[in-house]
């Protein structure tokens, strides 16, 4: 017998959480991962000594920066319901790129950005294109890229070095109004590419890729193309970071250890800040808190004087909590055989 | 004859489609004319569904024509379908489950501002069209995976009219609709084609059909049988269209068997999740018995709600008159209660593709041939060779993948996989699609011979011919009921098809539409 009525959990989360239970999965994740961050970094001002000075938020906002803007890249194609093991290497291979070439008077340094960011996009599409049309896997296919790109950036700088232009690097680590520009730069990211990606045509066909493949199929939509479009931004965004890294160390190094710490750590943001790894839900806002999250784990046990060397054990517990939260779907199914779906 | 342009909206000549051996469309045509209500109607696999994904570019034929409006089209994929108006509502729902309700209305034509969604036009388009299917309370903003499966279809109908296509095509669109909702989908269709509109209707019930359509067509077996108007057949003309095949005699004599007196499994009251509703089940020792009805009607969620896979099935469950809990496959298959499923799908549920016949074969059984732990690899053996040759499956194969083996032989993996377990209760889900005759036939005289060794069998199966060979009574099915048993004389062709359209007895009076249908809901 079919009943007309809505299902009892969704007049139940109406009732019982008022305005959150109106939120999508999406807001929903976005402000479990503010609250978490704003409680951790409330505890940790609280906690220091000297209180919190504009210097030190804007050394912390630097740091989480660096990640968020990594996580933002991987957000795109986990939306899809892939991955993008080569965000790091991207990542670090603008870095060095940067540092060859964004050097100089304000022209050169344009031309400079320029090139780098163009180098982001040629690699996500890469990505793309072997994943879209060569119909490989995106985790195979971008763990043989990441290696691909990682292995370019040794032969851009064999040694850790270079520089860049000063003006940007000063810009880029200061702050206006207490607002570090780092943040800033998040935010321009946030309102020039991932608020018109959101609201494209594509950008949605993103989301009901990871949604449903099939139904997106049937109904007519772009797969192809929007896949390729989400690789291509998550390259994008990856070379942002790389600039932004040049910026901050003043250098650019291809170290392997970097590409896969922040590759692995993009994904514990992504997943923080609320995108499902099963594609369809998602927002690339959402990482940044989780990004922000991650970063701040390291800043709390200095003020709770833990040694630093127990940062991986603590980021992994947060890591393990966020997932636990994410996965309460399995208590609400109704046939065993759907949990191995 | 004048060499004008077809007097038809749409009209396919000599589509012809097969998929691998297996021919799902020989010669076929279909015509509809522009402003008309055209049913589809035939058993399961009689083609419709194949017809229908070529009229929408889902699958592409192997020959034939399309033509539209007079011109000949051809679709390589959905999109060139809808393009040129052809808007389908399947009966798997194609819509997204995590996007809202008017992101899905908008998805394949999204109104554009500055080049992105324009979110309030979409919102706006939304409630439009779902105010003119009659769904005006579903809220567009809502997420589609938070609605019931009625106001699902509600949208999905929705989705199909706000690209304001020529032809629409719903195949079984209103099975999960609640009476008040069919209501007003039938009034909207009726609107609709006034407007001139063609629509095209697939629904196995009859009653619906008698009320809607004005032109039927009926398909067998991949071949058309006769376009009519609807109205001037009978309800059992219809079925007999149908139906209208002979019997083949692949089937083994049934024997008497002893059966005991006492069932082994006593079901009662077993419901779940709007899927089963209320089932009452009694099976003895040596009894075969054969599930019928239409393709999903709660057959496959019985057989699993049997096996423990169901969370929070409701009802009882006695095995030789002693309550049962079965919260898992692994304790279905316990000693105490000896329930075997073979299942729906034996490539991703049944086997272990990659894995040796062997291997599979043991998989199940394989607590039983071990002490403390430790597998008795000589009794493994014995067992496993005694399986083979009691299954005749090709020696050759054996120590090979199993995903090698044909069809056939592969669902004898899956069968002697489960009998390894000497089970008491086999439920088999249509065992034999797919199959080759010889194996099929290979198959029945095993399900005789374990049911004369005392087994108790629960078979389902979509072809009727099957299980009015092999079954001593069959339960007939119906929105997750059992609507019908029919044993002996009853037993045939034309009272399981009148049954699973849920037709009261006398399938030859029609009866009054509307009474029907919201009994059947």
């Amino acid at each position: 017998m079919t009943v007309s009525s809505e299902p009892a959990d969704l007049v139940s989360r109406q009732k019982y959480f008022g305005w959150v239970g109106r939120l999508s999965a999406a807001q929903r994740g976005i402000l479990i991962a503010m609250l978490i961050f704003a409680a951790m970094f409330i505890v940790y001002g609280w906690k220091q000594a000297a209180g919190l000075t504009p210097n030190m938020i804007n050394t912390a906002a630097n740091k989480g920066a660096l990640l968020a803007l990594v996580a933002m890249a991987q957000t795109l194609p986990v939306i899809t319901r892939g991955l993008d093991l080569s965000v790091g290497a991207t990542f670090v291979l603008a870095n060095c790129l940067a540092s060859t070439i964004v050097v100089d008077g304000p022209i050169a340094t344009t031309f400079g950005i320029f090139g780098v960011l163009l180098l982001g996009l040629a690699c996500g599409a890469v990505n793309g294109l072997i994943i879209v049309y060569g119909r490989l896997q995106p985790l195979i296919a971008t763990l043989a890229t990441s290696a691909v790109y990682f292995g370019i950036a040794l032969a851009v700088r064999p040694q850790p070095g270079g520089s860049v232009n000063f003006e940007l690097a000063d810009f880029m680590t200061r702050s206006s109004f207490a607002v570090p520009h780092s943040v800033l730069l998040l935010l321009a990211v946030v309102v020039f590419i991932w608020i018109p990606y959101r609201r494209s045509v594509l950008g949605r066909a993103a989301f009901a890729i990871g949604s449903s493949e099939q139904a997106a199929y049937m109904s007519g939509i772009p797969i192809n193309r929007a896949k390729m479009l989400a690789y291509t931004l998550s390259g994008l965004l990856a070379s942002i970071g790389g600039i932004l890294l040049t910026a901050l160390t003043y250098s650019g190094a291809a170290k392997m250890s970097i590409a896969n710490e922040y590759t692995l750590n993009s994904i514990g943001a992504v997943v923080i800040g609320g995108t499902s790894l099963f594609g369809g839900v998602g927002s690339a806002v959402g990482s940044i808190f989780g990004a922000f999250v991650m970063r701040t784990v390291g800043d709390l046990l200095i003020v709770f004087d833990i040694n630093p060397v127990l940062q991986p054990l603590f980021v992994g517990v947060v890591l393990l909590v966020a997932v636990s939260l994410g996965s309460l779907r399995v208590l609400r199914i109704k046939n065993r055989l759907d949990i191995y779906r | 004859m004048s060499e004008s342009k077809s007097p038809y909206l749409l009209s396919m000549s000599g589509i012809t489609k097969r998929y691998g051996g297996v021919r799902a469309l020989e010669n076929v045509s279909f015509d509809t004319h522009r402003g008309s209500i055209h049913a589809l109607l035939g058993e399961n696999g009689a083609g419709k569904s194949t017809l229908i994904k070529i009229l929408s570019g889902v699958v592409q034929p192997d020959s034939g024509t399309i033509e539209l409006d007079g011109n000949t089209v051809s679709f390589t994929n959905p999109q060139q379908a809808n393009d040129l108006g052809v808007s389908c509502i399947f009966q798997e729902l194609s819509l997204l489950p995590d996007l809202t309700v008017a992101d899905n209305i908008g998805i394949t034509r999204p109104p554009l501002k500055f080049g992105m969604i324009d979110y309030r036009a979409q919102r706006r388009i939304a409630e439009e069209a779902l105010a003119r299917v009659g769904g005006e309370n579903i809220d567009p903003m809502e997420t589609v995976s938070n609605l019931s499966l009625s106001r699902r279809q509600m949208v999905e109908i929705a989705k199909a009219l706000a690209r304001n296509p020529k032809i629409l095509i719903l195949d079984e669109a209103t099975s999960a609709l609640t009476a008040a909702d069919v209501d007003k989908v039938f009034k909207m269709l009726h609107r609709l084609r006034d407007e001139g509109m063609a629509i095209i209707y697939i629904s196995h019930r009859m009653p619906e059909i008698a009320e809607l359509a004005d032109t039927c067509t009926v398909y067998r077996n991949g071949t058309k049988v006769e376009t009519f108007k609807n109205g001037t057949k009978s309800d059992s003309a219809v079925v007999e269209m149908m139906i209208g095949r002979e019997y083949s005699s692949v089937y083994p004599a049934k024997s008497t068997r002893p059966t005991a007196s006492k069932p082994i499994l006593k079901v009662s009251d077993f419901s779940w999740n709007d899927e089963l509703n209320g089932i009452d089940l009694e099976m003895r020792p040596g009894e075969i018995v054969g599930l019928g009805g239409l393709d999903g009607q709660g057959q496959r969620q019985l057989q699993l709600g049997l096996f423990g896979t169901l969370i929070g099935a409701s009802g009882s469950v006695e095995i030789n008159g002693a309550p049962v809990k079965l919260n898992s496959p692994k304790m279905a298959k316990s000693d105490d209660i000896g329930i075997a499923l073979v299942p729906e799908d034996r490539k991703y549920e049944g086997l272990m593709l990659s894995m040796t016949v062997r291997e599979n074969l043991s998989f199940a059984a394989v607590e039983k041939m071990s002490r403390m732990g430790v597998v008795d690899k000589r009794a493994e053996e014995a067992a496993i060779d005694e399986m083979i040759a009691l299954l005749k499956i090709k020696a050759d194969g054996i120590d090979g993948p199993v995903g090698a083996l044909s069809g056939g032989n592969q669902q004898k993996v899956v069968i002697g996989k489960w009998l390894m377990t000497k089970p008491r209760i086999i439920l088999l889900n249509d065992p034999t699609r797919g199959i080759d005759v010889g194996t099929k036939q290979e198959i029945y005289q095993l399900l005789q011979k374990l049911a004369s060794e005392g087994c108790a069998i629960l078979l389902y199966s979509t072809d009727y011919d099957e299980l009015i060979g092999c079954c001593d009574r069959v339960l007939v099915m119906y929105d997750g009921r059992i609507v019908r048993t029919l044993a002996g004389e009853d037993l045939n062709e034309t009272n399981l098809v009148s049954a699973a359209l849920n037709l009261p007895e006398q399938a030859a009076k029609r009866p009054e539409p509307k009474k029907l249908q919201e009994a059947s809901l």
